[in-house]
């Protein structure tokens, strides 16, 4: 009997949850559509979209600096050592390259705007619903998507790529002074190998990736910040479902992009 | 075609959230030039009745009508044009953290695009109305919680309105602070003839607006007297609601007589 209430305990929880899941993923679409459908209309706030691109993306610089140098660094120490094994040490330019450009850039600077940025939004905008203050802004004739909401999305979308290619370069710089300075190997050497790794079609798939991520990242920050209920704490609960859902969708959506991007692009 | 005297009308209003009713069948008129006082005990639907005038929330049955519109089937973007005949004051003020007193006042006239002049002229005219023009450049967090109010209310009189909504405007507050955004509602109400809902649990305040009334004597200074022999308050009337229903409507006299043993605790 206790088994039998246990199994349908657990039918209901997982139907809830499924339901919940639904109707999450409803409201993000409602919201999306309403900021897609807010650009063609007045008022629009450049302003504000210049400043969250400064706040957001400028912002972010420092930790972007310090994660693509120190990837590049390990990168470089690490496949130095086994290519060596191969012969092929001269490769590590390549490698490091490869690997940043591809990979390693995109996720990691989106996983640290996942962090800095996606909580940042969804605490903002969770204090300035408990606080009201999304209400005033309704009360006093603004539409709080197109005064909060499509400045945070089109900022992320435009700096994500940007703040990419600079761990990207950021991350070769530290490939090359591990190069040189442990594995002592000529600086030429290293360059030249980096070079191979850089062709159109890599640079283009780099930049859609974290474009896509930025949009995913800012997207779920404002829709958690939005749906905050319970006063305080629930604007820390809104923060951490925030930074856990946008590093989980930047992980699955990357491995969905590398799939197009590679038959699209990369595959000869 | 009839005359219509209504700022604001209730026609059998009902909301519930999901098991819980909030409003029954709620029917209610503010004439021009009138204040309701709406009391009751918490989580009586005071609260939602404001939010249901300016469609933050909308109805699940019944008709509101704001300045003789319908607006219970408005979408967002119709609402905006009702709300700017509509000031709101929120309980705690619900200003902008991020932005100094001064922007907070000035903020509806700048998504307006009013030129600057004339935004600073008025900024400084409801900040002399609410007796607080040396906080001008004083940001929310340095703020008592009355003068949060006081900027609450200058900032819901830009572009005045015809209609005000206080949202329990004194609660927690001092009775000299409390007393003081009672005048401010006397002012308006007697001077300026704005139609308003008045929020409040607090029987001090209904103490002050339904006795007291507001004059200008030939200087030009305000003289506050009571009701009595020289004149007969007409433009104020209660409302008591106790569980979404409307249990009492009529002067404070009137309320005074009632049997009702809610009422008459209320009143203890």
């Amino acid at each position: 009997m206790d088994e039998k209430t246990d199994t349908q305990t657990g039918r209901l929880h997982l139907m809830n949850l499924i339901t919940q899941i639904i109707i999450q993923v409803q409201e993000l679409t409602l919201l999306i559509w309403r900021v897609v459908r807010g650009l063609t209309r007045r008022p629009r706030y450049w302003g504000e979209t210049i400043r969250q691109m400064d706040n957001l993306g400028f912002g972010s610089l420092v930790i972007i600096l310090l994660t693509g140098t120190f990837t590049g660094m390990v990168l470089a120490l690490n496949s130095a050592n086994t290519l060596q094994k191969f012969g092929v040490q001269s490769v590590t330019g390549q490698l490091v390259t490869t690997s940043l450009i591809r990979e390693l850039g995109p996720v990691l600077t989106c996983l640290m705007l996942a962090g800095r940025v996606g909580s940042g939004i969804a605490a903002e905008l969770g204090s300035m619903l408990v606080s009201e203050q999304i209400d005033a802004m309704r009360a006093l004739g603004t539409d709080p998507i197109k005064k909060l909401v499509t400045p945070r999305i089109l900022a992320l979308v435009a700096t994500a790529p940007a703040l990419t290619v600079i761990c990207d370069f950021v991350g070769v710089l530290g490939g090359l002074l591990i190069s040189i300075t442990l594995l002592h190997q000529p600086a030429s050497v290293y360059l030249a190998s980096a070079r191979e790794a850089v062709d159109y079609n890599e640079i283009i798939g780099g930049l859609i990736k974290p474009t896509v991520f930025g949009f995913v990242i800012a997207c779920i920050g404002c829709y958690k910040g939005l749906s905050t209920t319970g006063g305080t704490v629930g604007v820390g609960r809104s923060t951490t479902q925030s930074v856990v859902a946008s590093s989980i969708m930047v992980i699955a959506v990357d491995f969905l992009l590398s799939k197009l991007i590679i038959s699209l692009l990369l595959e000869p | 075609m009839t005359k219509n005297f209504n700022a604001i009308e209730f026609q059998d209003v009902s909301l519930a959230f999901g098991d819980r009713v909030v409003l029954n069948r709620v029917s209610l008129q503010v004439r021009y030039g009138e204040s309701k006082i709406v009391m009751g005990g918490s989580g009586t639907g005071k609260s939602t009745l404001l939010r249901l005038v300016l469609g933050l929330l909308k109805p699940d049955s019944g008709r509101i009508l704001v300045d003789g519109e319908d607006v219970t089937d408005y979408n967002e973007e119709q609402m905006m044009t009702v709300r700017s005949k509509i000031g709101m004051v929120f309980q705690e003020g619900a200003l902008f953290d991020s932005l100094p007193v001064y922007d907070n006042v000035a903020y509806r006239l700048r998504e307006q695009k009013v030129p600057e002049s004339t935004i600073e002229s008025v900024v400084m005219r409801m900040l002399r109305f609410v007796d607080l023009e040396d906080a001008v450049e004083k940001m929310p967090n340095e703020l008592s919680g009355g003068m949060r109010r006081r900027v609450g209310i200058a900032r819901a009189l830009v572009g005045n309105p015809k209609i005000i909504l206080y949202d329990e405007p004194t609660a927690g507050l001092d009775p000299i602070t409390a007393r003081t955004i009672c005048e401010l509602a006397l002012k308006l109400r007697d001077l300026e003839e704005v139609s308003s809902i008045f929020v409040t649990h607090r029987l001090q305040d209904m103490e002050v607006l339904a006795n007291e009334y507001v004059i200008r004597d030939d200087a030009g200074n305000l003289i506050f007297e009571h009701e009595g022999d020289r004149l007969c308050l007409i433009n104020t009337k209660f409302i008591m609601l106790k569980d979404g229903d409307i249990i009492f409507s009529g002067t404070d006299e009137e309320m005074r007589l009632e049997d009702n043993p809610y009422i008459r605790k209320f009143l203890a």
